[in-house]
């Protein structure tokens, strides 16, 4: 007897995937808040001076994405009223049950702190200049604390700088930890490997980086601003080495996967060729690794003119974003296409105005930057010219 | 007071009769007659399955899911025909889980045999190892269970199972899977799938019985778990388990 869309034997149970779409976005949405603020702290912690006017932006860009990062699970769950239960009742063994309080540590304890002390100079002074609801919203957000003295801020600086510092574990922790909830199914051979979350982490900066360069970018554009090429070239560079480590990286784990051929091989391998082969092979690969790691080999090689290079990174920052979306599908989705009888495959079957449809993903997709905008009204990334006075950390 | 020599015989057969029924009743449900005070740590269930005895019928599918109201298309239990040629490569189908038995034999000159499947309740089960509250759990006499009332519905357990035995309930919403009939056990009876076995190649097992024979079956049959490699502690052994079988 034939079942639409599976191929030889899958066990009884296997034929609807458990892990759709939303559960892609996961992964990405949460790599994305690990990437901006990794490459924030660049800045902050590692002193790189170039990439000083995304300072601000990687911040608000890896808040917006993090508010969002819970909802894709969230709106999975068969009940979702009972996601309460993993902060009161957590199960120590399982990896899951950590999320919340991963989730919340990141937000809490480093991001809305940093985020809070960078910009409680500018909140003070919108405090003290707007009126109406503005002034509200504003005095509210100062927490009571008005002192913007010199030596207020540099105790502001000081406190944001161990913030940081405690912060890029943290990130690290955030998505490796997202990583190592696949990598430890050991059932499923697709997501059982320890490089799971190592791979998962510098995807995740890749993703991030790119993802604040485009919107640094489109920013730029949309406020008629010059685009700075230094900052731009160094976040080029760094997105150019992060990408070739990802990239080694997966490399290394097919190579050892093919060279191994353990039992599962066969039946992976033949995944990967059919139902996985536009998606991995086509997207990810080729059009999405391979032509972002040429692009930005070549800016690294050759004195292309501006107007060239800032193209060129806008092309390959689109792809690597559009790569790692790939790549978090081909995980997720491609984990769960072959039986763990390594017999038989089943298919995804995409749905569009169901809770775990496309729609709903593209509206979650969606959801981060309209909470973008909304902060970056709220709390201007870039320095405006009555606001450059007391704007920024101070530094030497 | 007494006895005849004719009272005696019929006294003696009267105990004979109920000692054979109570040891038939011991070996069928391998567990201790219903009682009102079943303690927990005096079991440690499991399920013995013997291969050759299988004869693919699914009967215990359907026993399994009117007993347990197993929704369509979702199987606590189900069977495997296995046909395996020179090449040991297997050919494998599971029609609707053998709920309405299986079509004609097609392969020919092949090995041809039945697995039914179900919950192992593994020692070690990575379902209970990755539920983020602890909604699915082992019991103390072994039974992997769910809570349902609890359960998040995350399907993290799904993922984990290498078994493929569970699936999300379509109403409740929560993960289900085999319980072992529990509530059935628990009163000293055998599983809905054992008791309609027409050809006991399924046994329940109580390992902390003494008086269960599984013990001496372990002693002198070779058996073997699915996926030993997993490592999962799993408590279905299978006699006469062919390598092919996933």
């Amino acid at each position: 007897m034939m079942i639409p869309g599976v191929d030889g034997f899958i066990y009884p149970n296997e034929g609807e995937l458990q892990w759709s779409l939303l559960i892609v976005l996961y992964p990405y949405i949460t790599g994305l808040v690990a990437g901006a603020f990794i490459l924030a702290s660049l800045e902050r912690v590692f002193k790189v001076d170039a990439v000083r006017p995304t300072y601000r932006l990687a911040l608000l860009t890896a808040l917006a994405f993090l508010l969002v990062a819970p909802l894709p699970l969230q709106l999975h769950l068969g009940h979702p009223e009972r996601s309460i239960e993993m902060y009161l009742t957590p199960h120590s063994s399982s990896a899951m049950a950590m999320f919340g309080f991963v989730y919340l540590w990141y937000l809490m304890a480093v991001l809305l702190l940093e985020i809070w002390l960078e910009f409680r100079a500018d909140i003070v002074r919108m405090a003290q200049t707007t009126s109406g609801w503005k002034r509200l919203v504003y005095k509210a957000l100062t927490l009571g604390s008005m002192n913007v003295s010199p030596a207020a801020r540099r105790i502001d600086d000081k406190v944001g700088f161990a913030v940081t510092v405690i912060g890029i574990p943290s990130a690290f922790l955030l998505h490796g930890y997202v990583g190592f909830i696949f990598g430890s199914v050991k059932a499923n051979p697709w997501w059982s490997t320890p490089l799971m979350p190592v791979v998962f982490l510098f995807s995740a900066m890749a993703s991030g980086i790119a993802g604040v360069m485009l919107l640094y970018m489109v920013s730029m554009k949309a406020k008629k601003m010059t685009i700075d090429m230094p900052c731009v070239d160094t976040i080029a560079k760094y997105l150019f080495y992060t990408f070739v480590i990802d990239f080694s990286l997966e490399m290394l784990d097919l190579v050892h996967r093919t060279y191994e051929a353990g039992e599962s091989f066969r039946s992976l391998d033949f995944m990967v060729h059919t139902r996985l082969w536009v998606s991995q092979v086509i997207v990810q690969i080729c059009l999405c690794t391979l032509v972002p790691l040429a692009l930005l080999a070549l800016t690294q090689l050759f004195p292309f003119k501006a107007a060239v290079r800032r193209a060129m990174y806008f092309v390959s920052s689109l792809l690597v974003m559009v790569g790692i979306f790939a790549m978090r599908w081909n995980v997720v989705i491609g984990g769960q296409l072959f039986s763990k009888s390594f017999l038989g495959y089943t298919s995804f079957k995409l749905e569009f105005a169901a809770r775990e449809g496309l729609f709903t993903a593209i509206g979650l997709m969606i959801l981060p930057f309209v909470i973008f905008v909304v902060l970056v009204k709220l709390l201007p990334p870039w320095p405006e010219p009555e606001a450059t006075v007391g704007v920024g950390h101070a530094r030497p | 007071m007494e006895l005849s020599r004719r009272d005696l015989f019929a006294a003696g057969g009267k105990l004979l009769i109920l000692a054979s029924v109570g040891a038939t009743l011991e070996q069928i449900t391998g567990a201790a007659p219903p009682s009102d005070a079943y303690n927990l740590a005096d079991h440690w269930w499991g399920m013995l399955v013997d291969i050759d005895k299988c004869i693919g019928c699914g009967n215990c599918v359907r026993a399994c899911s009117k007993e347990n109201q197993v929704p369509a298309g979702y199987f606590r239990t189900w069977v495997e025909r296995y046909q395996v040629g020179e090449d040991q490569q297997p050919h494998v189908d599971s029609p609707n889980g053998d709920i309405d038995g299986f079509p004609a034999d097609t392969r020919g000159d092949v090995k041809s045999f039945f697995v039914p499947k179900l919950c192992n309740h593994c020692a070690e089960s990575p379902c209970v190892q990755v539920c983020p509250v602890g909604a699915t759990f082992v019991s103390p006499d072994g039974v992997v269970l769910v809570d349902k009332n609890y359960c998040l519905g995350c399907r993290y357990c799904i993922q984990a199972c290498p078994y493929g035995c569970r699936y999300l309930h379509p109403e409740t919403h929560t993960a289900d899977k085999c319980t072992l009939c529990y509530h059935r056990i628990t009163q000293g009876l055998t599983t809905a799938c054992c008791e309609a076995c027409p050809t006991g190649a399924r046994q329940l097992v109580d390992f902390k019985n003494p008086k269960d024979p599984v013990h001496e079956y372990l002693r002198h049959n070779k058996v073997q778990v699915l996926k030993p490699y997993m490592a999962t502690g799993a408590k279905v052994y299978y006699h006469d388990l062919d390598g092919s079988v996933r």
